[in-house]
C-alpha cells in the first residue's frame, strides 16, 4: 500500500512540473518571448541572487564554524599531533584568504556584469603578465606549503628511535588485540597458520608449533574417520580436498619449525624465535605519556586502519605485512578526563578507519596514556600473565630436539 | 545505412545522403549516427543516476536518524535487506559502494564523456560523424550491457559488492569477510570489464576523429576548448583504464584460480588460506593508477564545456586561451604522477609520499590558472544568465571549494588525520561530484536544443540550478566539520562513539539538504523528457554561439550538413570583438582584410 503512495507522489509530482512548465510555455508564447531570450527582468534575478548567494555562503561557513569549533577533536594529545595540528592551521590560514578572495571575485563579478543590450563586452582575449602572474604566485604558496609539509611529514614518519617503548595492535574482524614484548623486552615471531583459539595472534614457539600441529593430525584423523562412512561423491571430493590442505598446512608448519631450528642455531638467544612465550597479549591497550612509541600493525584478514584521532595518528593494517606508526603521547587519559574534556568517562579512543565489513564501524579499542610510573607498574603486572606461562616449556637451544613428532 | 559515407572527411557528403527511410531499429536502436549515439548514453546516464541518488538517499536517511525504520528504505530494499525498514549493514556497505561507482564511471565517465563528445565532437569540427560508426555503436552497447549487469548485481543472493568503490582485496577477494564478495563482486568486475572495453572504444575513436577529421581551418589552435577537454580526457582514458582491467583480471584470478597477487598471510572464518607473497597494496597501486587519472577524466570535459558556456554567455572571450589549453595538458599529464596520494598511510616509503606530495601540489597550479582565467572571463563581461551559464558559475565555485582541500588532502602529514574521514567525503563529493553533475548540467541545458532541437523551460531551469546550487553546499559544507570531529567514512552508524556525539545533529541538516537536492532533480528529469517531446522549436543558433555546431539544421541529419563542410577561419572566441557590428563572429564567416587573429 505505502509502495503504491510512493509511487503515486512521484508520478504526480512529474505531472504537476509538465503541467506548471505547460502552462508557462503557453503564456509565453502568447506573450511572443522566444525560450532562449532571457528577459532583463530574469538576468537582474539571478544577478542579485548571485550577491545573495555570496552572503549566505559565507555566514553558512561562519556559523559552522562557530557552531561546531567546540566539536571538532580536542586539544592533540601527542607531540605529532601537535606538530600537525599547527600545520593545519597554517594551511588554513593559507587556504582561508584564497578561499574569500576567489569567491568574493567569482560572485561579485557574476552579479555586476549582466547582461544591457547597450554595453559590450571588454575585449581581453588575453594578457601574457596577468596569466604569468596566477602562475607564478600559486606556485610560490604553494612551495612555503610543501617545505613546511614535507618537513612535519619526515618528522612523523622518520624511524623511532631504538628505546623506544615497542606495542604490537593486532586488528582482525571486527576488533583489535595488544601485543607487549614481555619481560625480554622483545617481539617474538608470528605467523599466521598457528592462529588458533589460544593464539589469536599466532606467536611462533615450540609449543605453538607442536600444538597446533597436533591439532591439524586430530582434524585429519576426523576427516578421515568421516571419510569411512558412505558420503555422497561431491562430500567425498570436498573432504579428500580439506584432508589435502590441512597435509599441505602441516608441512608448511613442519618447515616453519625447520626455519626456526635454523635460527636459533644461527642466532642462539637473539633469535626471535625465542622471545614469544613472554610476550603479553591483551585487550588493554596502555601507553605511557612523554614517552616515544614505536606500534606495528598487522592485520589478520582483511586491511583495517588503525586511526587514533585524538593523538592524530593513523596507520593501515595490512594482511601479509607488518606497518609502523610511532607516536609520543603528551597527556594521560586522566588529565584528559579532568583538564580538557571534563568529563570523567572520556576515553581515547582506537578505531578502524578502513572499510572491512559488516561491523566496520563499531570495531573500536579504549586507549589509556599513564604516567611513566603507572605505566611501569603496568608492564610488571601484565608480564605476570605471559602467552605461555614460565614452566611450561624448557627453556634453552636444546629444547626443540625432537620432542614434538 | 552505412559509417563509409559519414566517417569521410572527404567534402561530398551531400551526394551520400540516404534517401532511403531506416527502420526503427536502425535509428534508434543500433544507430552508427554520433549524435544518437550521445543521447543513448545521455538518456542511459540520467537512469543510472537516478538509482544511484535514490541510493545515496537511503544511506542519508540512516546516517541521520540511525535505526530507525523508513517506508521508503523497506520500498526500494524488501524485508531481506531493510526489515522494518532498518537497512542491513552490509547492505548500506553496498549501497555506498554501487551508488559510488554508478556516479563516478557509469554517471560521470560514460554520461558526461559518452554524451558530450559523440555530440559535439563531429559538431563543432565540422565532420560528418565519427572516425568508426561501428565502434562507436559499440561503445554504446557495451556500456549498456555493463550497465544492465551492474543493475543485475543488485538482486543476487549475497548482495552486490560492498567493498567500497574501490573494491580493495583482500575484502573484495574473499567471500567470508563480506557476503558481497561472492556473486556480486564478480558482477562488478565483469561489468567493469565491459565498461573499461567501452571507453577504451570510444576513447580511440575520439581521438581519431579529433586528430583526423577536422575540416577545412580547423586548426588544433582553433578548436574550441570542449573539444581540448575531450581529448586529453580521452587520452588519459586510453592510458589508464587498461592498468583498472588489469588490476581487475588479476583480482579475478585471485578469486577463482587460487592465484595469490594481492593475497598474503590471511586467516578468515578459522581458517588459514594457502596464499603467500602476494601483496594487497600492489592492487592499491593499480588502481589508484586508474583512479586518480579518472577523477580528472570526469572532470576535464567539465571544464571544456563551462569554458565553451562562460564564454558565450559572457559575451566575451575565453581568457587565456592557450593558457587554459596548456593547463589542460599539464593536468593530464600530472595526473598520472599523483596516484600515490591516496596510499600515505598504507605503510609506503616515507620519502615516496613525499614525492607525491610534491607532484600533486604541482596540479594545484594549473589548476588555480584555470579558476582565475574562468574570474577574468566573467569581469567585464556582458552576463547572460542562461539556466547553462548558472550551472557553469556553479562549477567554477565547487572547483575553488574542492580544490582548495585538496591541499590539505595532499599534504601528507595532514592526511595523516583527515584520510578516509568526512573530510575526504566533503572534498571529493565538491570538487569532482559537484562541478562535473554542474558541468553536464551546464552541457545539458546549453546543447538540449542541438539534441532535440527543441527548448528546455528556462524558468525551471533557474529553479532546478538554486535549489542544487544550495542543497549541494548544504549537503557537502557541514560534512568537512563531520570529518574533522574524526568521523570515519563507511560508517554504518556513529552511535557506537560518543566522541561523534557532538556532531551528529550536522547528519540531520545533510539529509534534509540530500532530500530536497534529490527531489529538485525532479524538476530537471520532468523539465528533460516533457521538452524533448514538447518542449517549443528551436531555432539554429539560440544562444548566437560562434562554434560550427550552430551552422548545422535544427533537424538532425545524417552527414551534419546538407552542402558542404563548413570552412572555418577563426578560432570559436570572437565575442565581443571590437570593430564587428554584432557581439558574435561565427566561426566560419571570413576574416576582414586586415584583422588579425587574437587568440
Ligand atoms: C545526490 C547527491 C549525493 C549524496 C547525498 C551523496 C552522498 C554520499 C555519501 C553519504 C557517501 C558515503 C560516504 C561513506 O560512508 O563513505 C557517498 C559516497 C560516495 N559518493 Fe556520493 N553522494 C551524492 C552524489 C555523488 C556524486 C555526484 C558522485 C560523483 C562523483 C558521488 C560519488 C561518491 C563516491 C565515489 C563515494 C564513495 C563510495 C565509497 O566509499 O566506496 N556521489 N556519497
Ligand atoms: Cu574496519
Ligand atoms: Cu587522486
Amino acid at each position: 500500500m505505502s509502495k503504491l503512495l510512493i509511487l503515486i507522489v512521484v508520478l504526480v509530482g512529474a505531472l504537476a512540473v509538465a503541467q506548471v512548465a505547460r502552462v508557462y510555455e503557453l503564456t509565453s508564447r502568447l506573450r511572443g518571448k522566444r525560450e532562449e531570450d532571457i528577459s532583463p527582468a530574469d538576468n537582474r534575478m539571478n544577478a542579485r541572487l548571485m550577491w545573495a548567494f555570496l552572503v549566505a555562503y559565507f555566514a553558512f561557513f561562519i556559523w559552522l564554524i562557530v557552531a561546531y569549533k567546540d566539536k571538532m577533536l580536542p586539544v592533540a594529545a601527542s607531540t605529532q599531533g601537535v606538530e600537525t595540528d599547527w600545520l593545519m592551521n597554517f594551511n588554513w590560514a593559507i587556504l582561508a584568504v584564497m578561499f574569500v578572495v576567489t569567491n568574493v571575485l567569482l560572485f561579485f563579478f557574476a552579479g555586476k556584469y549582466v547582461y544591457s543590450k547597450d554595453r559590450r563586452a571588454f575585449w581581453f582575449p588575453h594578457n601574457n603578465k596577468l596569466e604569468l602572474l596566477w602562475t607564478i604566485v600559486p606556485a610560490a604558496v604553494l612551495a612555503v606549503i610543501i617545505i613546511y609539509g614535507l618537513n612535519s611529514w619526515n618528522n612523523i614518519t622518520s624511524p623511532a628511535s631504538p628505546d623506544a617503548v615497542v606495542v604490537e595492535l593486532y586488528a582482525k574482524q571486527f576488533d583489535w588485540t595488544a601485543r607487549y614484548p614481555g619481560q625480554d623486552g622483545r617481539m617474538g615471531a608470528t605467523d599466521y597458520r598457528l592462529i588458533n583459539g589460544d593464539n589469536p595472534l599466532g606467536i611462533v614457539t615450540a609449543k605453538s608449533i607442536a600444538t597446533r600441529l597436533a591439532e591439524i593430525d586430530t582434524e585429519i584423523a576426523e576427516e578421515e574417520a568421516r571419510l569411512q562412512g558412505v558420503l555422497p561423491d561431491d562430500k567425498v571430493a570436498e573432504i579428500e580436498d580439506h584432508i589435502g590442505y590441512l597435509g599441505r598446512m602441516a608441512s608448511r608448519i613442519v618447515n616453519l619449525r625447520v626455519v626456526m631450528e635454523q635460527d636459533i642455531k644461527e642466532n642462539g638467544e637473539a633469535s626471535t624465535y625465542l622471545h614469544g612465550a613472554d610476550d603479553v597479549v591483551t585487550k588493554d591497550f596502555v601507553l605511557p605519556v612523554h614517552k616515544e612509541v614505536d606500534i606495528l600493525i598487522r592485520a589478520r584478514d582483511v586491511i583495517h586502519s588503525a586511526y587514533m584521532p585524538h593523538l592524530r595518528i593513523q596507520m593501515n593494517a595490512v594482511p601479509g605485512m607488518t606497518t609502523h606508526m610511532k607516536v609520543t603521547p603528551t597527556i594521560t587519559t586522566d588529565s584528559m578526563r579532568t583538564h580538557v574534556m571534563h568529563d570523567e568517562a572520556f576515553d581515547f579512543i582506537l578505531l578502524c578507519n578502513k572499510i572491512c565489513g559488516a561491523s566496520h564501524f563499531n570495531m573500536q579499542m579504549p586507549l589509556t596514556v599513564v604516567t611513566a610510573s603507572e605505566f611501569t607498574a603496568w608492564v610488571a603486572e601484565a608480564n605476570k600473565k605471559p602467552f605461555e606461562p614460565a614452566g611450561t616449556q624448557p627453556g634453552g637451544n636444546g629444547y626443540f630436539a625432537g620432542q614434538y613428532r | 545505412m552505412g559509417a563509409h559515407a559519414h566517417a569521410a572527411h572527404a567534402d561530398h557528403g551531400a551526394d551520400h545522403q540516404h534517401h532511403h527511410e531506416e527502420s526503427f531499429i536502425s535509428k534508434f536502436v543500433f544507430t552508427q549516427d554520433h549524435k544518437m549515439i550521445g543521447k543513448q548514453f545521455l538518456v542511459t546516464a540520467i537512469l543510472m543516476a537516478w538509482v544511484a541518488v535514490i541510493m545515496s538517499v537511503i544511506f542519508r536517511l540512516q546516517l541521520a536518524w540511525p535505526g530507525e525504520g523508513f517506508a521508503f528504505t523497506n520500498f526500494f530494499l524488501g524485508d531481506k535487506w531493510a526489515p522494518g525498514g532498518v537497512i542491513d549493514p552490509n547492505m548500506y556497505l553496498a549501497l555506498v559502494t554501487i551508488h559510488g561507482t554508478i556516479m563516478v564511471f557509469f554517471v560521470l565517465t560514460a554520461g558526461l564523456s559518452g554524451t558530450f563528445a559523440n555530440m559535439l565532437i563531429p559538431l563543432q569540427l565540422g565532420a560528418r560523424d565519427m572516425a568508426s560508426g561501428f565502434i562507436n555503436m559499440l561503445s554504446y552497447w557495451f556500456f549498456f550491457t555493463s550497465s544492465v549487469i551492474m543493475l543485475a548485481s543488485l538482486f543476487v543472493e549475497g548482495g552486490p559488492a560492498s567493498a567500497g568503490w574501490t573494491i580493495y582485496p583482500p575484502l573484495s577477494a574473499l567471500p567470508k569477510a563480506i557476503p558481497g564478495s561472492g556473486a556480486g563482486m564478480t558482477l562488478w568486475l565483469v561489468s567493469m570489464a565491459l565498461f573499461i572495453a567501452s571507453s577504451l572504444m570510444g576513447g580511440l575513436n575520439y581521438v581519431v576523429t579529433i586528430l583526423n577529421l577536422r575540416t577545412k581551418g580547423m586548426k588544433m589552435t582553433r578548436m574550441p576548448l570542449t573539444i581540448w577537454a575531450i581529448f586529453f580526457t580521452a587520452v588519459i582514458g586510453i592510458l589508464s583504464f587498461p592498468v583498472l582491467l588489469s588490476a581487475a583480471l588479476l583480482l579475478l584470478l585471485d578469486r577463482s584460480m587460487h592465484t595469490s597477487f594481492y593475497l598474503s598471510d590471511i586467516h578468515i572464518a578459522g581458517e588459514a588460506l594457502e596464499n603467500t607473497g602476494g601483496s594487497p597494496i600492489l592492487f592499491q597501486h593499480l588502481f589508484w593508477f586508474l583512479g586518480h587519472p579518472e577523477v580528472y577524466i570526469v572532470l576535464l570535459p567539465a571544464l571544456g564545456i563551462t569554458s565553451e558556456i562562460i564564454s558565450t554567455n559572457a559575451r566575451k572571450p575565453i581568457f587565456g586561451y592557450r593558457a587554459m589549453i596548456g593547463s589542460i595538458m599539464a593536468i593530464a599529464f600530472l595526473s598520472f604522477l599523483v596516484w600515490g596520494h591516496h596510499m600515505f598511510i598504507t605503510g609506503m616509503n616515507p620519502f615516496l609520499g613525499s614525492v607525491f606530495v610534491f607532484t600533486t601540489l604541482l596540479i594545484a597550479i594549473p589548476s588555480a590558472v584555470k579558476v582565475f582565467n574562468y574570474l577574468t572571463t566573467l569581469w567585464r563581461g556582458n552576463i547572460i544568465f542562461t539556466p547553462a551559464m548558472l550551472f557553469s558559475i556553479g562549477l567554477v565555485a565547487t572547483f575553488i571549494a574542492g580544490g582548495l582541500t585538496g591541499i590539505i588532502l595532499a599534504d601528507s602529514a595532514l592526511d595523516i588525520m583527515v584520510h578516509d574521514t568526512y573530510f575526504v567525503i566533503a572534498h571529493f563529493h565538491i570538487v569532482m561530484g559537484m562541478s562535473a553533475i554542474f558541468g553536464m548540467f551546464a552541457g545539458i541545458y546549453h546543447w538540449f536544443p542541438k539534441m532535440y532541437g527543441r527548448m528546455m523551460n528556462t524558468k525551471l531551469g533557474y529553479l532546478h540550478f538554486w535549489i542544487t546550487f544550495i542543497c549541494a553546499f548544504g549537503v557537502f559544507f557541514p560534512m568537512h566539520f563531520i570529518g574533522l570531529a574524526g568521523a570515519p567514512r563507511r560508517y554504518y552508524s556513529y552511535t557506537e562513539f560518543t566522541m561523534f556525539n557532538g556532531v551528529v545533529d550536522l547528519n540531520v541538516l545533510v539529509t534534509i539538504f540530500a532530500i530536497t537536492g534529490a527531489l529538485a532533480q525532479l524538476i530537471f528529469t520532468g523539465n528533460f523528457f516533457y521538452s524533448v517531446f514538447r518542449g517549443p522549436k528551436s531555432v539554429q543558433n539560440p544562444w548566437k554561439s560562434n562554434t560550427l555546431e550552430w551552422t548545422t539544421p535544427v533537424e538532425h541529419m545524417h552527414g551534419n550538413w546538407p552542402g558542404p563542410l563548413p570552412v572555418v577561419h577563426r578560432w570559436p572566441y570572437d565575442y565581443s570583438k571590437p570593430g564587428k557590428a554584432e557581439d558574435w563572429v561565427s566561426q566560419i564567416t571570413p576574416m576582414e582584410p586586415g584583422e588579425t587573429e587574437d587568440n
